[in-house]
């Protein structure tokens, strides 16, 4: 390293959203020509101290210092004034401009009498700032005809022309390509010879270990350490990340098993799902593993009854049962939490109280029609204290709430109907690892309870670590089935993959 | 200033509104606070605020209706008909607010079942029940509906104008069921977001098409009123009544996008409107200028709804 004096500084930044605090004296360096990895799981503040940096967010205490001056950064013109550039998990460009367009996008600049920008000019730097990074395309193109690399090199190349010294970019492979991903280390490490600054949040270990040259660890929103990557191990640095280990983050309990409640036979939606069978037995937890699109949602909506089954049959208890709506399937016992917390879970306008109660309130109807509020708050308050939901009151909107404590409110409205059946569609996505615990504290006491649960996850630690079994689809058909003791990550990836044995 | 304070002041903003436009009024002008002018003031709110609690269910649920002009005119004159060939007023009121649910329905299902924006449905049976009327008049107004018939306009009892009477009624039914009943927490639920609710086991699209039923019911009730205010039912009632039934929820700080509001800041949404025209009147103001005050009125409302968000 050549530099010795940070070119960023952030120090002890703190930020409070209502009813969570994000960060807690939060601190971080990044010297030009290195790049800084800033890792941590979801929920850990990542996004929420790169938001600061670029101006998304105002912090509430803290300091941010660049090149040994003290700047404030209240929006984004002010970041980009400071050299400091974004490029988000969901790209900003604008599908039907051309490359060109977009690169120079709000930053034309335009002659001071006719007001015309310099078209020539601009698609004359554009072409420049990609050769840089060697990328070599016609720069008329439209942005809808790239792929999700290529948009990605257009966004540096945005970056870039805004003289930007300081790169953020926020899991910047999720949707790449191997190709891809190469192609954009190629990228990254030419920056880092022009001694630009890059920040780049992952929580891929590989990736990690090959591209940064110092990590920052966050947890819980709080500052946990730094570290050369040359200096520490894959596993340190995972129970750094973690903070504790694999057994106690996942409480497994084993309960009886108990006889099948729900059965779904030859269970098909399009081409989306196909031919699908499978039991799930009460006191059990049943993982559907499998990658992105593999219809494992597209199944559980089936079932649900939100999509129309194109054939197949569902039993509940050992007799058929017919779904035509979500409506049908609660009746039936079957309730589905989705994966989609904030489109398809909450009311963000609404209270916890009347999150938590929507599906169930019939039972507080009276004769008149009339709600029985005091009923009803009585219930909720019960559940907020049963789940351990953090929030000041069953009033507050439920838009104030932690990711986590939003989840149990959702859980809540549904354990409430007592199901026979409850689907879970990632149920810990971008939720801390406190309340995670609380979760799956919370379906191990349903499964003692006797109810079947199924729970879709992403997230194979969380698979191999609370499930019972675990069915594992590819391409919309149950490529394989694994007991909790024969299964690990790699058979369940052979599964996903589609490699039959 | 402190946030308790600031808070309340948020929170009754429509009313204080209503209020500093009384006190200002009434300093122009004596005429404003006298016993006939308040009791002129609150019979010819009635008809905007009938309609303008229907419209709020519809805008609870993140929809529009502007098809209830046409409805007032199409139920106003079925209802005149009926009076002059049988001369029974209950079966004429029964008839138009059936007439009304009825043009509701096929909005709504329209709307929910047929998944078509609201605003080009109701752009639709606008214009369609406003042909309708014509031909049913044939363009000319029915009138010479007897003496029996003017009571629901222009009598009153203990009192009160006979159509506040109505309004009164339709205000605490539509607050009971808003804010007491499974439907109207289903009804918020739906406008906040459709996808939760109907995850959430509700059936969406009944409560949707149950909205436009029940605002094109209040249009209707309006379009009786009307014509017995008037004594005839002209072709062309009701013309524009949409937008003061907009403007009114709006002005009661119901958002356009669904989900929150009340029908108490409705029916003072409509107050403040019927203040206003009043209030210019009495001082002489053009109705060229009228136009322009109640349009600025508008969006000085939604300006501040806005700083506060």
């Amino acid at each position: 390293m050549i530099n010795t004096k940070p070119l960023l500084q952030m120090k002890n930044v703190t930020k409070i959203f209502p009813g969570v605090k994000a960060l807690e004296d939060v601190s971080l360096e990044a010297y030009s020509g290195e790049v800084l990895a800033l890792l941590g799981e979801n929920g850990a503040g990542k996004s929420t101290l790169m938001n600061i940096l670029s101006g998304v967010y105002y912090k509430d205490s803290g300091s941010i210092i660049i090149e040994g001056s003290e700047v404030d950064i209240r929006g984004i013109k002010d970041a980009e004034k400071h050299g400091i550039a974004i490029i988000h998990q969901e790209l900003s460009l604008l599908p039907n401009l051309s490359i060109w367009k977009n690169i120079f996008l709000g930053n034309e600049g335009f002659n001071g009498i006719t007001r015309r920008i310099n078209k020539k000019d601009l698609i004359e730097k554009s072409k420049k700032l990609l050769e840089d990074i060697g990328f070599n395309i016609d720069v008329d193109t439209l942005v809808k005809d790239l792929n999700v690399g290529e948009k990605q090199l257009i966004e540096i190349a945005k970056a870039l022309s805004k003289k930007s010294k300081i790169i953020i970019m926020d899991e910047p492979t999720t949707a790449l390509t191997d190709v891809e991903t190469n192609n954009l280390f190629k990228v990254i490490t030419k920056l880092k010879s022009q001694n630009m600054s890059i920040v780049y949040i992952s929580h891929r270990m590989d990736e990690i270990f090959q591209i940064c040259d110092r990590i920052t660890v966050l947890r819980d929103g709080k500052y946990i350490g730094e570290v050369k990557t040359k200096d520490i191990t894959k596993d340190d640095l995972i129970s750094m990340m973690v903070g504790r280990k694999l057994e106690e983050q996942y409480p497994y309990r084993k309960s009886p098993e108990g006889q099948s409640i729900l059965k779904v036979e030859n269970l098909s939606f399009s081409k989306k799902v196909c031919n699908i069978s499978f039991e799930a037995k009460s006191g059990e937890i049943l993982g559907f593993s499998g990658l992105m699109g593999s219809g494992r949602t597209e199944m559980a909506k089936t079932i649900f009854g939100e999509y129309k089954k194109s054939s197949g049959k569902i039993f509940v208890d050992g007799s058929e049962v017919n779904i035509c709506s979500p409506k049908d399937s609660i009746e039936k016992g079957i309730c589905y939490l989705s994966e989609d917390r904030k489109k398809e879970g909450l009311i963000l306008g609404m209270s916890v109280a009347n999150n938590m109660t929507l599906a169930n309130l019939k039972k507080y109807e009276n004769g008149a029609k009339r709600i029985n509020k005091t009923e009803e708050s009585k219930t909720v308050k019960e559940y907020i204290k049963k789940l351990s939901i953090k929030t000041p009151n069953s009033e507050q909107l439920i838009k104030h709430l932690s990711g986590g404590n939003q989840q149990k409110v959702i859980l809540a409205k549904w354990i409430m109907l007592a199901p026979k059946v409850l689907i879970i569609d990632e149920p810990t996505r971008g939720i801390d690892v406190g309340a995670k615990k609380e979760i799956y504290e919370v379906l191990n006491e349903l499964k003692a309870m006797g109810k079947a649960i199924i729970m879709i996850s992403s997230d194979m630690s969380e698979i191999l670590g609370i499930c019972d079994r675990i069915l594992v689809m590819h391409e919309g058909e149950i490529s394989g089935e694994l007991s909790r003791e024969e299964a690990s990550q790699e058979l369940i990836m052979k599964y996903a993959v589609g490699i039959k044995d | 200033m402190n946030n308790k304070l600031k808070n309340s002041l948020l929170k009754y903003k429509s009313l204080i509104g209503f209020l500093i436009l009384c006190m200002v009024i009434s300093v122009i002008t004596p005429r404003f606070l006298t016993i006939p002018n308040i009791k002129n003031v609150f019979t010819q709110v009635s008809v905007n605020a009938v309609i303008a609690i229907g419209m709020s269910f519809v805008i609870l649920t993140g929809g529009i209706d502007l098809s209830v002009g046409s409805i007032l005119a199409v139920s106003g004159a079925v209802a005149a008909s009926i009076i002059k060939s049988t001369g029974n007023i209950y079966l004429a009121i029964i008839v138009a607010l059936a007439i009304g649910s009825m043009v509701g329905l096929i909005n709504g299902v329209l709307i929910s079942k047929g998944k078509i924006q609201a605003f080009i449905v109701t752009l639709a049976t606008m214009t369609i029940f406003r042909g309708v009327t014509y031909v049913y008049t044939n363009g000319t107004p029915i009138s010479g509906l007897g003496e029996s018939f003017s009571v629901i306009g222009n009598k009153t009892v203990l009192g009160l104008p006979i159509p506040v009477v109505f309004t009164i009624i339709v205000f605490g039914l539509a607050y009971y069921i808003l804010s007491q009943t499974r439907y109207g927490r289903y009804l918020y639920a739906l406008g906040g977001n459709e996808d939760s609710a109907r995850l959430s086991g509700i059936n969406t699209n009944k409560i949707k098409t149950l909205v436009y039923v029940i605002c094109g019911a209040a249009a209707a009730l309006s379009g009786i009123i009307v014509t017995s205010r008037i004594g005839s039912a002209s072709p062309n009632a009701g013309v524009g009544f949409e937008l003061d039934a907009i403007s009114a929820v709006v002005l009661g700080g119901t958002s356009l996008s669904g989900g929150e509001g009340s029908v108490v800041g409705t029916i003072i949404g409509a107050l403040i409107i019927g203040v206003l025209n009043n209030g210019l009147n009495l001082v002489n103001v053009s109705p060229f200028y009228q136009a322009i005050i109640k349009g600025l009125v508008i969006l000085l409302a939604v300006i501040v709804e806005k700083k506060n968000k």
